[in-house]
């Protein structure tokens, strides 16, 4: 077993206890839970405040124009180019001041441009026509079956990607009335469609799951080390204990509401 | 009101309740189930193996502290067999609230690294693995994108120094290795569209053998680019994570975690089963 510090400890017991006071939600909306989701988003707020300033502006900006001097604005740097980037960056704090705040549109049109610019292609290329050529592979006759019912090299699977894909379209054409044959074309596409949303949905189920499984298993780390150190045993009876009180307390009050409702 | 009718409305904190139970009682009671390799898993893991003392890979730690349930036991997974073999590895975040939850992580390898250990019958004595030289943790920039097409360029544009404020030209490992031409494979653990970027824009355009990992919620998502082959592995979510810790024999949270998984699933399709029973049942009664 690793050495035992106590102020770890305290800090295992804080996330412990901010994990209860996030799962009380899931009972009704109470102080714990709103302690524990102000303090999130604060914290999360003020780290990437910092992290921003260390990991982006320091380096990118203020380090490569150190070479110059604050009481000429950097334009004696060597590289004075960098300040460009740096004046685009204030002219969007103009958005604060209802009068300039049309100064704003200029480094977000120049950043809305560049994106664009960079985006269009490559998006089309990757995501578009790369599919596209995908989904029109010659299909391997002579590998029928593959080496299995999930080998997506095999004609099995290639054609049921060409007709699945075809089908879900077809779903979403309206110039034509689905009838006859192409209401059945139709159908078989919504039944691809709501395959695939179910493969979604079930993996969405897991996701979930497994963030209170690593809950669990913190929680229980937690509690297996309290145990093993009967001087902070008191500390995680203290806090079970308040949310097992509270938890008491509140079964009771739904026990007598709904004995008055009854009576 | 009859059984079913109680079946409709019934509270939806008995249903969390019911899971909350059977997940401690499952994480308390030691067992163990089945997990089957996919080729898509196997594939990442394969890559890896094949690759020589030395070489360079690339991982993205892309994911914030509330995907890391899913996406560390990966990471924690593909990293330790990547310094077992020697390899060295470059680390970035494109994550906001990822550097800090990164650092941890790679200190945590480090640790464990230092024991010996016994992987698929082969003895890795514990060495320790040094910043600069065995690993480089280039830290957190803005603008996934940007910083992704940058890299392709110069590791050094968007970069200029490490996460610990060394600059990149007077680190040792980063001698000679300019940009993703120098990296084996980028494999990205994301938790967004990070993921989308990696494939856009950093392999659609430089062309690198690219594996993701990524959250339960996306995995379904992704199939289409394994199958078009832009990207050579895909891991999803906490099954993945299992799959990985199991071929590299090295079980962790995630292979632990897929137990009570399982009961966890069991019980919400019997909700589900008795949710539909319910709702049938009196909509005969009505119409």
């Amino acid at each position: 077993m690793d050495a035992f510090s106590i102020g770890t400890y305290l800090w295992t017991t804080f996330g412990a206890f901010l994990t209860l006071c996030i799962f009380s939600f899931l009972y009704r909306d109470n102080p714990f839970y709103k302690f524990a989701e102000h303090l999130v988003v604060g914290v999360s707020a003020g780290y990437f405040v910092i992290i921003l300033w260390h990991n982006g502006l320091q380096p990118n900006l203020f380090n490569r124009l150190n070479d110059g001097d604050f009481y000429l604005l950097w334009l004696n740097s060597a590289r004075p180019w960098y300040l460009i980037p740096g004046i685009l960056g204030v002219m969007m704090w103009t958005r604060f001041s209802r009068k300039k705040s049309w100064i704003s549109r200029y480094p977000i049109a120049m950043y809305m441009g560049i994106a664009a610019g960079i985006a269009v292609p490559l998006e089309m290329k990757n995501r578009v026509n790369v599919q596209l050529y995908s989904a029109m592979k010659n299909v391997e006759w002579n590998n029928f079956f593959g080496t299995g019912i999930l080998d997506s090299g095999s004609a099995v699977a290639q054609l049921i990607i060409l007709i699945g894909t075809l089908s879900a379209l077809f779903y979403f054409f309206f110039s034509k009335e689905h009838s006859g044959l192409f209401k059945g074309v139709a159908r078989f596409g919504i039944w691809i469609l709501m395959i695939g949303f179910g493969a979604s949905f079930g993996y969405t189920v897991m996701g979930r799951i497994s963030l209170f499984v690593q809950r669990i298993q913190y929680v229980g780390n937690w509690t297996e080390t309290s145990w093993a150190h009967p001087s902070v045993l008191v500390i995680w009876f203290l806090i079970v204990g308040v949310f097992a009180l509270l938890l008491l307390l509140e079964f009771i009050k739904f026990l007598t509401k709904r004995r008055t409702a009854a009576s | 009101m009859n059984i079913f009718d109680r079946m409709m409305s019934l509270d939806r904190r008995w249903v969390f309740l019911f899971i909350a139970l059977v997940c401690v009682i499952t994480y308390v009671w030691p067992f163990s189930i089945p997990i089957r390799i996919t080729e898509e898993v196997k594939a990442i893991y394969s890559f890896i193996e094949k690759l020589n003392e030395g070489d360079i890979i690339f991982l993205g730690i892309d994911y914030d502290p509330n995907a890391l349930a899913e996406l560390h036991p990966m990471s924690y997974a593909i990293a330790e067999q990547a310094f077992r073999k020697k390899l060295r590895v470059i680390f970035v975040t494109l994550s906001q609230n990822g550097p800090g939850m990164a650092d941890q992580a790679i200190r945590d390898i480090s640790d464990s690294v230092k024991l010996d250990k016994t992987y698929n019958g082969v003895f890795y004595p514990g060495r320790e693995i040094k910043n600069g030289i065995d690993y480089v943790f280039l830290g957190y920039k803005p603008y996934p994108a940007l910083v992704i097409l940058g890299m392709g360029q110069n590791f050094r544009i968007p970069f200029p120094s490490d996460y610990y404020g060394t600059p990149l030209d007077s680190i040792p490992m980063m001698k000679g290795v300019m940009n993703y031409d120098q990296v084996k494979c980028v494999i990205d653990f994301a938790a967004g569209n990070v993921a989308d970027m990696w494939i856009s824009y950093g392999q659609g355009r430089y062309n690198f053998p690219l594996a993701l990992g990524m959250t339960g919620v996306m995995g379904a998502d992704y199939y289409p680019y394994l199958n078009s082959g832009q990207i050579f592995g895909i891991m999803g979510g906490l099954l993945g994570a299992a799959q990985y810790e199991k071929l590299a024999d090295n079980p962790g949270p995630a292979i632990d975690g897929m137990r009570i998984q399982v009961y966890a699933h069991i019980v919400i399709i019997l909700f589900i089963i008795i949710g539909n029973i319910g709702f049938l049942v009196s909509r005969r009664k009505q119409g």
